[in-house]
């Protein structure tokens, strides 16, 4: 058999076209899932954090730093085959999911943590002299600015993060990498997995390129 | 609750085999790191060349491998490439699924280092008669280096923990260790153990990186 037969075999991809169609919607409806969450929890937190209650920023602290050191791979495994002993099985998506959200969550804390502190406590100040209160303060004053000093790194971490929907394979979560396997395990040829790469690389390389031009429109002009 | 999650009878029983697994975790990391910084390095100094036939594939290169996921990258080289005929092994995709990718990676980052340093500290190496290289290594480097160290160092813990996805090609790393010692006992303990273990070994540096990553961002206001 030729390379082209092998790795681009016509018949092959159109059967199995529709199952990497549909991983492609799965792996498209989860990462859309873990930004919005991810994001949205971690900005939660790092308000939360600004309050300043002393025990309640260890446990911040703590719980970000736990999903920074953790492998993503080692906690969706964790959910899934672990937390059925606790009474729960959620499903492979759920578990991925979950897993994701919460490893962006903590990743967007430490940024929008970072971004908060980085403006001056004068402005504060001079916000809350005004007759602002604090929340108004916050949502007026110092977030517009904490969040344009965030959105580089944000973007990024935020695309590395959605490339691990991929992770969701392992526990036979039907993405498109999920879907590509069980297709070439199937057929035995390895087209459906040169369709599922382009399938990625379709959906990312834009994202990255988005990423790349984020990067020089907010960089910080010295 | 506790003996379904912390059974001490079955961590005492997987203990060495997770340690086991850890060995292989941090002999994968230590082989990874080097290699690249290796590729990155490269791909960094290839992109200070101006002509526009280097630029070009060069990014092409970096933002492929940004954006292919590095499990797809791992799967394609192990259960793609020997319909090829080309079976490189766990190990050997391993090794060159790692390589492209955090090659890739650290060759952004070390570009943006070289990038930051002034153009003026080249030339005036170069006007007190240092030749090419002995400014890149004596002048260009050291400040590039240090001026994304932060982001150096978090791409370093990312290769660590990108080393879990070896598992999922049978190389015998503590999450995969992990795995089989909980697929053996019906119990999640050693899951749990595991994911103690990578904290335990990892929390030290992500701290380290909070503060660095703290200073970075409230530096650039």
């Amino acid at each position: 058999m030729s390379f082209l037969d092998t790795f681009f075999n016509a018949a092959v991809m159109a059967r199995y076209a529709p199952d990497i169609l549909r991983g492609l919607l799965v792996t498209i409806r989860l990462a859309a899932l873990v930004v919005v969450t991810g994001l949205g929890t971690g900005l939660a937190l790092a308000l939360l954090r600004s309050l300043g209650i002393r025990p309640l920023n260890w446990a911040i602290v703590f719980v970000v730093d736990a999903f920074r050191a953790l492998p993503p791979l080692i906690i969706i495994v964790l959910i899934y085959f672990g937390l059925p002993g606790a009474g729960w099985a959620p499903s492979p998506f759920v578990s991925t999911w979950v897993s994701l959200a919460l490893v962006l969550m903590a990743f967007a804390e430490e940024i929008f943590w970072a971004g908060l502190t980085a403006i001056p406590a004068g402005q504060w100040e001079a916000a809350r002299s005004t007759g602002l209160g604090f929340g108004q303060t916050l949502a007026h004053v110092v977030l517009p600015q904490a969040l344009r000093l965030t959105i580089p790194p944000l973007t990024n971490r935020t695309i590395a993060i959605t490339k691990g929907t991929a992770l969701g394979s392992v526990v036979a979560l039907s993405e498109i990498l999920g879907a590509a396997s069980s297709a070439v395990s199937n057929s035995y040829n390895p087209s459906p997995l040169t369709l599922g790469t382009a399938a990625y690389l379709v959906l990312f390389i834009p994202v990255v390129a988005f990423g790349r031009w984020v990067e020089t429109r907010f960089a910080w002009k010295r | 609750m506790i003996e379904t999650f912390l059974n001490l009878d079955i961590l005492r029983a997987a203990w060495p085999v997770l340690l086991h697994g850890l060995g292989i975790t941090l002999l994968l990391s230590a082989m990874t790191i080097p290699l690249g910084l290796g590729a990155g390095l490269g791909l960094a100094l290839l992109s200070t060349v101006r002509t526009r036939w280097v630029r070009w594939p060069l990014i092409a290169y970096v933002d492929l491998f940004r954006a292919f996921p590095p499990l797809v990258l791992l799967i394609l080289l192990y259960a793609g490439l020997p319909f090829a005929g080309i079976e490189m092994g766990g190990f050997g995709c391993v090794a060159v699924g790692f390589f492209l990718n955090t090659g890739a990676y650290y060759g952004e980052v070390l570009r943006a280092g070289i990038e930051s340093v002034p153009a003026g500290h080249s030339e005036a190496a170069r006007a007190t008669g240092l030749s090419r290289l002995q400014t890149l290594i004596w002048v260009v480097l050291p400040q590039a280096i240090r001026n994304v160290a932060p982001d150096l160092l978090s791409n370093t813990l990312e290769v660590v923990k990108l080393t879990s996805l070896a598992s999922v090609v049978a190389i015998p790393e503590l999450l995969f260790q992990s795995r089989q010692a909980q697929a053996l006992t019906y119990n999640p303990t050693p899951l749990v153990a595991a994911s103690v273990i990578y904290f335990v070994v990892l929390w030290p540096l992500v701290r380290l990186l909070s503060r660095l990553e703290h200073r970075a961002i409230a530096g650039r206001r």
